[in-house]
This record gives C-alpha cells, structure tokens and sequence, in this order.
C-alpha cells in the first residue's frame, strides 16, 4: 500500500491509498480523479494517462521502459518530468508519490 | 441512400465479429469507419504486438486477428465505407436514418456502436492559436503535397510520419523538422537520413525543442519554438505540420440521447441495447456491471446485439435458435456447398 497524491488541473489534491501492484494509473481511474483517460487500458499504446512527475521523484522511479518515451512523444505538452502513469507499478517504495495531471489528455 | 437492416458504426474485432453474427442469422448490414482500414485498435494502435487471450488462438498479431475476421464475414460480402465517421441519427417512422460526414445515407432497422474509445481524429498542437490556421496554413495529415514545393515548412513530430514526410518534402522545400527530444519513434533508416541531410544543409534539424507559439495574421508567417533550457528560436515558416500520432474522441455518439458515463455508452446484459431502443453498444464503447474490456468480451456482447437487432429488422418473424454446425440456412448463408 501507498499514498499516492495526484494534483489534478482544477487545482484540487486527491491523497489515496492505492494497493501495491496496481499502477498509479489504476489508482486514480477506480478512484474517479479526473483527467486520466487511459484509452488503451494501460498497453502504452495511446500516451492519455500522461502524468508530471514531482521533481524529487523522478529518479526513485523505475526507468522507463522501450516504448514509453516513443509514446510520451504523442503526449500533450510533455515535459522532462512526463510519464505515462500505466507504466507505474505501486509498491511501498512509491509511498508519498504525488504527480501532476496536465489540463488535457489530447 | 444506402438500405439495409443494420449499420455497424466500428471496424474493430468486435464489430466485424457481430457483422459475421448478423449474417449468420439472415440480417444484412454495413460498416462505417472513420479509419481508412479495418481493424480498430488492432490494426491502428497494435498491428505488430501479441494477443494471447483470443479464444482457441494461443496467439496473434492485431493484424492477423483483423484478417481472419475479415476472412470469416467474407460470404456475407459487407459493405464497408471508410475514412467516414457517422454524424448525424434521425428516427424516421420505426428507421433510422443516419449521415456521416463524407454525406454518404443510411435507411436502417437497427444501429450497434462498436466504436472502441471513438473515432481516430489526430492529436493535436497544444498552442491555441494553431486552430486559426489549421486547414489553410497547418494541416495535422496531407492530401496535396504540391502547395509545398519552394516554401519553408516546419514539421514538429518523431514518428515515422514526420520523418517521412521531412524526407520527402525536402526534395522540393525549405523543411525544419523540430523534435521535443534527441531520440526518435520512426524507423532506424529514416532517422539516419534525416541526420545525414542535416549534415548537407538539405534540412534544419532541431531537437529538444517544442512549438511555444505561431505568429501570422491570415497565414503562417513563423512559428517560435522554445527549447528544454527556455530558449526560443523564431523560424520563418509558410507551413507547420503536426505528426503526433491518433487520439480517439467520441465526437457526435455524445449528442445522440444516449446515457454516457466516462466516455462508455450504458447498456443492458441481455441484448446490449442502450437506453435508446434500436441503438446497441458492445465492445470498448459498451458499460454494465462487471464489463472487461476484453475482445472476447466484445464477441459475446456482438453475438447478442445481432439477435437483439432482428426484432427491429424483421419484426414480423421469429428467430430461432441454432448452431452453425447443424443449421442448413446458416451454412447457406455462409455459402458452403455440400
């Protein structure tokens, strides 16, 4: 378990406790916080679960796998601190994550 | 207009699997798809990448999924019309009649939305004033590369898309190409070919930059661009292509009196019609309890949907049930000769 805090662009803050081994994505689909779509349903196939890192996590995450970059490349104003949320896996090493949701997903 | 018992809205697996049920049970239909290809998803999203949970398939490609469907409603000889997207519904007497966006009609019994997570439209540039322009300065596809030749374009992607098309335009144009990073999504060949024309002054390379706005008044005139560190380059450009991939958007499904809840059309579990009788939903598109967003799923949801619609399209028959195996009218209809 993890508490994950997502901003999302109406400027509101969404502290959940997401279970280890769902992806930060899931956390806030089954959570209803707006402004994740994740169309393809987590397959790194469509960039609109695109989050922004806060700074200091950046590099406790895992590396981003072949593809996740190719992908953030279609996202909607991605950043240095982009990443897709489908492709982060909860764990107790992620407690206190907070990521930023951008004001679209496309 | 185009008569028939069912118009399917989607291509994807799931609406040519219900194509294939609707046929087996006698009804005809055709399919609108705003791709220029069947296959949905599969074919736009995944065409190469592995499916391991089609039933009695141990594993496929999308595309492969997508032919051997196509395969199977061959007897049926569907009519498909591409790179369409339906617009517009009117209820006429106990019809529907339907419009899409190229103006082709349809006089239909019945309509099932196999529509995916919507129709494929291309993502576009997050700077607003890019909508001014867009059609007669910025185009996000192109149709007439000709209004290129001799003038400054400026083309913002990393995919296979932008490489090409700076390839190709640079014969005859002045072309910027400007990349958010120093890698690329595109085929290995043409990223070393845009490297090698950049070294022979034949293109402008720019990389780790990113639109930050377009300046113009009726046209064009440059855009600016911003670097990762904050420094922004002012380029002259006559035209600005975007290549950022497909995005998939509802559009119109969202005005038709439908009950939507996050961007799913609700629908009943026994014959996956919605809210609005005669309008089904199955696949992607389609919520209940318990829904998975599987392929197979979307089978099953087909399989029902195609019997749900035969009310509406011969309400004076019955149907009844029976198996391919045995049926004589189901092997007829599937052309198979004894």
């Amino acid at each position: 378990m993890a508490k994950i805090t997502y901003h999302t662009h109406d400027n509101k803050t969404h502290t959940i406790d997401v279970q280890n081994g769902l992806t930060v994505m899931e956390g806030a689909v089954q959570n209803d916080i707006s402004g994740i779509d994740a169309d393809c349903g987590g397959g790194m196939a469509c960039a609109t679960c695109h989050v922004y890192v806060k700074e200091e996590w950046l590099d406790k995450l895992p590396a981003k796998e072949d593809g996740e970059e190719d992908m953030l490349d279609m996202a909607f104003e991605p950043k240095n601190n982009s990443r897709l949320s489908c492709q982060l896996i909860v764990s107790d090493e992620l407690d206190g994550l907070e990521v930023n949701i951008p004001s679209k997903q496309g | 207009m185009n008569k028939t018992d069912v118009l399917i809205i989607g291509a994807g697996p799931t609406g040519l699997f219900c194509a294939h049920q609707l046929g087996i049970i006698g009804l005809s239909c055709e399919i609108v798809d705003n791709l220029d290809k069947a296959g949905g998803q599969c074919i736009e999203l995944y065409p190469d990448k592995p499916i391991y949970d089609i039933p009695a398939v141990p594993e496929c490609t999308g595309e492969e999924l997508t032919n051997n469907l196509l395969q199977q409603i061959k007897p049926f000889n569907v009519k498909f019309h591409l790179n369409e997207r339906v617009e517009q519904l009117k209820k006429v007497d106990n019809r529907w009649h339907v419009k899409t966006s190229g103006g082709v009609e349809f006089d239909v019994a019945a309509i099932v939305i196999a529509g995916g997570v919507g129709s494929f439209e291309p993502r576009k540039f997050p700077v607003k004033e890019c909508e001014k322009f867009e059609g007669n300065s910025l185009f996000y596809s192109i149709k007439d590369k000709s209004i290129f030749r001799d003038k400054t374009i400026s083309i913002f992607g990393g995919g296979d898309s932008a490489l090409d098309w700076a390839i190709e335009l640079s014969n005859n144009s002045n072309v910027n190409l400007i990349h958010r990073r120093d890698g690329f999504s595109g085929a290995e060949a043409s990223v070393q070919k845009v490297k090698e024309l950049n070294d022979q002054g034949k293109l402008n390379l720019y990389t780790k930059y990113q639109m930050d706005s377009v300046v113009g008044d009726k046209n064009i005139e440059s855009v600016k661009i911003k670097h990762d560190e904050g420094e922004i380059k002012e380029i002259k450009s006559d035209y600005v292509l975007g290549f950022f991939g497909l995005i998939m958007q509802l559009g119109p499904i969202l005005d038709w009196g439908l009950n939507i809840n996050k961007k799913t059309v609700e629908v009943n579990t026994e014959n996956f019609e919605t809210n609005v009788d005669g309008i089904f939903a199955i696949g992607d598109i389609c919520s209940y309890p318990g829904k998975l967003k599987l392929i197979l799923s979307g089978f099953h949801e087909g399989a029902l949907a195609a019997r749900g619609c035969f009310k509406y399209a011969k309400p004076d028959e019955k149907l009844r049930f029976e198996f391919t195996t045995t049926s004589k009218a189901a092997q007829e209809r599937l052309g198979i000769k004894k």
